[in-house]
């Protein structure tokens, strides 16, 4: 009984004692917004579509992002220039749904879509937060600088014929009988 | 039944399969890419190998080809032992050594077999890192993308397209690791079946171009169950719909009707559902221009039609529960047949000997197994397309047999095809110009039509003297005695003609089948007749012997009717255009229920939009007298209703099928084809949604960011959303198939009983048609026709299987393979008209113009005329007409697109 009362004086007087000794502490807050925090590189705010470095919109429009979203939040519809690269028709995300989970950015074999370390998206209205390919799609390469799918990937596009890509041998001559 | 051991685990297998086949009947996960459940083992890819061990005692075992040894009993296999693992793992790994890292920009992606046998096996990294082989594509058409880089080599589209298909501008080129599937120069794919194609190939090599332009993931589509209403064979398929349009048709598996396949009308011909000219909204004519109805007017209208003087023409094209609605409401004496009365006729025949116990009306998985065939004047490759794809392996049933005295088991199908070589099981076809089917026929015959009906006499009275002759000629009597002793020694003789030229023909086969059954208590002979249209049958059934079009037309005309309904028709394309006009000038009001614009709605007071196969649930009835249920898939975003819901207050599709089954003699079995309510657990829906749809809180998010709740389907059992009852559970209602680990559609074989088997609890649909205990009689042989004089020629009418669907003719790939109306016309006949192939030439009685086709098989004296995309009645012509050159030659589509195997090109007049 006696060590019971001793132990839960003792163990009062230690949590106490924390708790005023932060006040000699620097605060890790700041005071929000005259100053702004610092944000990690890879901290998981607004999403963008970034492009590739030849500043042609990187997104195929494969829509594995779309179904790895948990909220179901992401919609697009793919299509396709005269000479045969894949785009999105049109992108949108709703971001009064979006949970900054990051399983796009995961899912994404291009690198297009990307999260980053912007958080400042509060709105009015709710409606203001879909948002379109328009306000998505970036001007830079983001985080990832140098991936370019379509050097990689093996289809025709303007620009790269068969064979063109990388790793890829010049294409067979079917009516050639040589090894 | 064998019994074999498998990782330890007895199984009953039977022993005339292989242990591949067995091992996917029982549900086990073995990878495969070059057998297919229907052309069978060739062991070409080396990706399906076990462990077999000699017996309890072998610990070593060795490495066999699971799809090329036979499930014996006894047998002791391993899956999961480390040798096989291993070897399976590497066998992929040397397949995806040039692979294109292209999934993300593939069509196949996320539904490709190729990705879930590379899961399966366990390969995920690239090893290799030298270069890539690479290939050019070809340009195949305007249904089928090439993209060759993502072969395995597999030979699949060979095998299928040459082998099954008998398409021969598909092959294997080059050599070692170049191999290269092609054409021999870049062109149309001309098989009538390439769309299968897509899925055969187990990669994404050949993919669906329109699907492509218009593309989604399989996990996004909406799907359900429905069934093609390009033809009469009434095939199953998985139409896809996402974002209000209609995506995509593939092949869903009905173990009595399509199997694995559908022909390319089926496939590529949905698309005038999203034909912007739909007609969406109900309208009235005032003045000649249209106005918007409302609720009110639309129910007083209605009301109106209800009163006496009110007749209805029914549609071949339109549901039954539709088709009943509207005998319902003008009464079963003023409903009236809606196709022509010359198919009227032959219908009426054709439901005669559809209750006669003589016959039997053979799915197409009976006309697979019939080893002697006769076609009769109908080119089953245009009408029926999918029972053409039946007939061509029918004919491998001698091989078949052959295989058998060899004790080569039947899936070894190199072994089968090598062993018999150029034996076929008889296949013979007697009309007026050759067809597609010929490189299968054991003998063909060119004749007109009526010495074709009287050679079918001759053979029914070869057969049996009881049947009655017809005139001989002696012409042809060597092979109509080979042609009766074939049918006559067969064990699964079958007899197929169809409607497309009235009912001689069709009297003489049933005569054919009825000599061959002669009388006796023997089974029923297979006796195929075949109508043009979805519901062809469903409609003959509903609509009275003694009520015609012609009727109908007449009636109008002399004012004893005052008001028509017409139902999902253009009249136009079924009855003499003078005798239309006449009818609808003088009808004080027409009404027009239909999905576009054709002639006739152009003369209609009222339109009201009808909703299109994928918009709504249905039954039709196909040529064998068998009704199937098709499922809703999307709705439609604007106004359309299913034609039954404008016009009576039914609440249900299962309400009017209900009322159907009372009311209308001969629907009593209807109710069969709905399903039960029993395998749904706790009222749960069948979701027609996959559990990996994506987009849900975005896709309208810019129309309005608070998602609308989610659509209730209060007519059937499936929901639009993305829960409810797994697939899995309940496989009569597969919205789509896909099993754990199973991406493609070769997941089917997780969902029927055995390979090639009934789906799980599954519906085949229900034949409707009873046969009477008594049997008929003979037909009387037909008598002569009129001989044309010299300027004139004996018209038949031809199908196209792109092009004479009044719907899939709205379709933009179909389009870009369709023709003008043309006359097919043989060289002699051109000459003595001086017209060259592909001149415009203008027919009498009305001077409609067509282009001359010139064709070395056609009869001399008989003129094949193709109606093109009703640009010409068939009601127009009776008999003879005379062929001229015309004074104008341009022409819209020319005859570019047809391909036949008997053009005659060069210059006739040189
Ligand atoms: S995963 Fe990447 S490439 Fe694919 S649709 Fe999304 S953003 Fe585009
Ligand atoms: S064929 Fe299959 S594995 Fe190959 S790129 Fe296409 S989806 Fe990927
Ligand atoms: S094209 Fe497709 S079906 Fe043909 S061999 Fe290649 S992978 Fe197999
Ligand atoms: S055969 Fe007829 S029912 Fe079958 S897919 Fe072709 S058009 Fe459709
Ligand atoms: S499936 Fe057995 S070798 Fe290809």
């Amino acid at each position: 009984m006696l060590t019971l009362i001793k132990d839960t004086l003792t163990s009062q007087v230690v949590t106490l004692w924390r708790v005023f000794s932060h006040l000699w502490v620097k605060a890790d807050t700041v005071e929000y917004p005259d100053e702004q925090p610092y944000m990690f590189p890879r901290w998981r705010g607004r999403i963008i579509l970034s492009r590739d470095p030849d500043g042609e919109e990187r997104c195929v429009a494969c829509n594995l992002c779309a179904v790895a979203c948990p909220v179901d939040c992401i919609a697009l519809q793919k299509t396709e220039d005269e000479e045969g690269r894949w785009y999105p028709e049109f992108f949108r995300i709703n971001f009064s749904r979006c949970i900054m989970c990051g399983f796009c950015e995961e899912a994404c074999p291009t690198n297009a879509i990307q999260l980053t370390p912007d958080f400042e998206m509060a709105e009015y209205k709710r409606q203001d937060m879909v948002w379109e390919k328009e306000d998505l799609l970036i001007d830079g390469t983001g985080k990832y600088h140098d991936y370019n799918f379509y050097r990689v990937a093996g289809k025709k596009i303007g620009g790269k014929d068969k064979g063109e890509a990388l790793n890829e041998a010049v294409p067979v001559n079917v009516r050639s009988l040589l090894p | 039944m064998a019994k074999i051991v498998i990782d330890g685990v007895e199984h009953e297998v039977n022993p005339d399969n292989n242990l591949l086949q067995e091992c996917l009947s029982l549900g086990l996960d073995l990878p495969y890419f070059c057998w297919h459940p229907s052309m069978g083992s060739v062991g070409a890819c080396r990706q399906c190998a076990v462990m077999q061990y000699r017996d309890a005692d072998d610990k070593e075992g060795m490495l066999v080809m699971a799809c090329m040894t036979p499930a014996t009993d006894g047998a002791i296999i391993s899956l999961e032992a480390e040798g096989a693992k291993s070897f399976r793992s590497d066998v992929i790994e040397s397949l995806m050594i040039s692979h294109p890292h292209d999934c993300p920009v593939c069509e196949e992606g996320g539904e490709c077999h190729l990705q879930d046998m590379t899961q399966m096996s366990g390969h995920n990294y690239r090893r290799y890192d030298k270069k890539k082989r690479t290939h050019h594509n070809q340009y195949l058409g305007p249904f089928i993308n090439h993209e060759m880089n993502r072969c395995i080599t597999c030979y699949r589209c060979v095998r299928y397209y040459g082998d099954y298909a008998g398409g021969t501008d598909l092959s294997a080129q080059a050599s070692h690791h170049h191999v290269y599937f092609g054409r021999h120069e870049e062109g149309v794919l001309e098989s009538e079946f390439s769309g299968n194609l897509v899925e055969v190939c187990p990669t994404g090599v050949f993919t669906d171009k329109g699907f492509s332009e218009n593309y989604s993931r399989k996990w996004d589509l909406q799907t359900a169950p429905s069934v093609c209403v390009g033809c009469s064979v009434g095939c199953n398929t998985t139409p896809g719909e996402r974002y209000g349009s209609l995506r995509r048709i593939v092949n869903r598996y009905n173990s009595e009707v399509n199997g694995y396949f559908l022909c390319d009308r089926g496939r590529f011909g949905f698309d005038f559902v999203n034909n912007p000219d739909r007609l969406l909204e109900p309208v009235q004519r005032v003045d000649n221009t249209g106005e918007l109805l409302a609720d009110d007017q639309i129910k007083a209208l209605i009301k109106e039609f209800k009163a006496d003087g009110t007749i209805g023409i029914g549609s071949p094209r339109a549901s039954n529960e539709s088709n009943f609605a509207l005998r319902a409401m003008v009464g079963e004496e003023n409903f009236y047949a809606g196709y022509s009365d010359v198919e009227h006729d032959s219908m009426q025949v054709i439901l005669e000997l559809a209750s006669d116990v003589a016959f039997h009306s053979p799915s197409v998985r009976e006309i697979e197994a019939a080893d002697a065939v006769l076609i009769l004047g109908e080119d089953v490759t245009n009408v029926a397309p999918r029972i053409a794809l039946a007939l061509r392996q029918s004919v491998r049933n001698k091989a078949k047999d052959l295989a058998e005295d060899s004790r080569i088991p039947q899936w070894q199908d190199a072994a089968v095809r090598e062993l018999a070589q150029h034996e076929r099981s008889p296949l013979s076809i007697l009309s007026p110009a050759v067809s597609r089917l010929d490189d299968v026929a054991s003998d063909r015959i060119i004749e007109s039509l009526s010495v074709v009906v009287s050679m079918g006499h001759q053979i029914a009275n070869r057969i049996s003297a009881s049947a009655p002759s017809a005139a001989a000629s002696t012409e042809h009597s060597e092979v109509i005695e080979k042609i009766a002793m074939q049918l006559k020694s067969a064990k699964r003789p079958l007899i197929i003609a169809g409607n497309s030229n009235g009912s001689d023909v069709i009297k003489a086969a049933a005569n054919i089948a009825r000599a061959l059954r002669d009388g006796s208590d023997g089974p029923a002979i297979d006796l195929c007749l075949l109508v043009p249209e979805v519901n062809s049958v469903g409609m003959g059934l509903m609509a009275s012997a003694e009520n015609p079009l012609g009727a109908a037309l007449e009636k109008l005309q002399s004012g004893e009717a005052k008001r028509v309904i017409v139902l999902e028709n253009d009249l136009y394309r079924r009855a003499a255009k003078a005798a239309v006009d006449a009818a609808l000038t003088k009808a004080t009001k027409v009404l027009v229920l239909d999905q576009l614009p054709t002639a006739t709605t152009a003369n209609a007071d009222v339109i009201l939009p009808a909703t299109a196969f994928s918009e709504h649930e249905a039954t039709y009835i196909n040529y064998e007298g068998r009704a199937q249920l098709s499922f809703q898939v999307h709705q439609c975003q604007k106004q359309a209703q299913p034609s039954w819901r404008w016009i009576c207050d039914a609440e249900h599709v299962d309400d009017l099928v209900e009322r159907c089954c009372n009311e209308a003699p001969g629907f009593a079995r209807l109710r069969e084809v709905l399903p039960g309510e029993n395998p749904f657990v706790a009222g749960m829906k069948v979701p027609r949604q996959s559990h990996r749809y994506s987009g849900r809180t975005a896709m309208l998010a810019n129309v309005n960011v608070h998602e609308p709740k989610q659509m209730e389907d209060k007519d059937s059992i499936m929901s639009f959303s993305m829960e409810g009852i797994p697939a899995q559970k309940d496989a009569s209602v597969l919205a789509s198939s896909w099993a754990p680990k199973w991406n493609s559609n070769q997941s089917i074989s997780k969902f029927q009983d055995e390979v090639n088997g009934e789906l799980k609890q599954g519906h085949v649909g229900c034949l409707l048609i009873e046969r009477k205990n008594s049997s008929g009689s003979y037909f009387e042989a037909a008598t002569e026709l009129k001989e044309p004089s010299a300027k004139q020629l004996r018209v038949v009418f031809s199908y196209q299987i792109f092009g004479s669907d009044e719907l899939s003719a709205r379709s933009k790939p179909i389009q870009a393979r369709m023709t003008d109306a043309y006359i097919g016309l043989s060289p002699q006949d051109a000459r003595k008209r001086g017209l060259s192939h592909g001149d415009v030439a203008t027919i009498s009685p009305l001077g409609s113009p067509v282009v001359v086709c010139i064709r070395t098989g056609i009869k001399v004296g008989t003129a094949m005329l193709h109606c093109g995309d009703g640009n010409i009645s068939p009601a127009d012509f009776s008999g003879l007409i005379e062929v001229e050159k015309s004074a104008t030659q341009t022409t819209s589509r020319g005859i570019g697109n047809l391909i036949v195997s008997d053009f005659h090109e060069e210059e006739i007049n040189s």
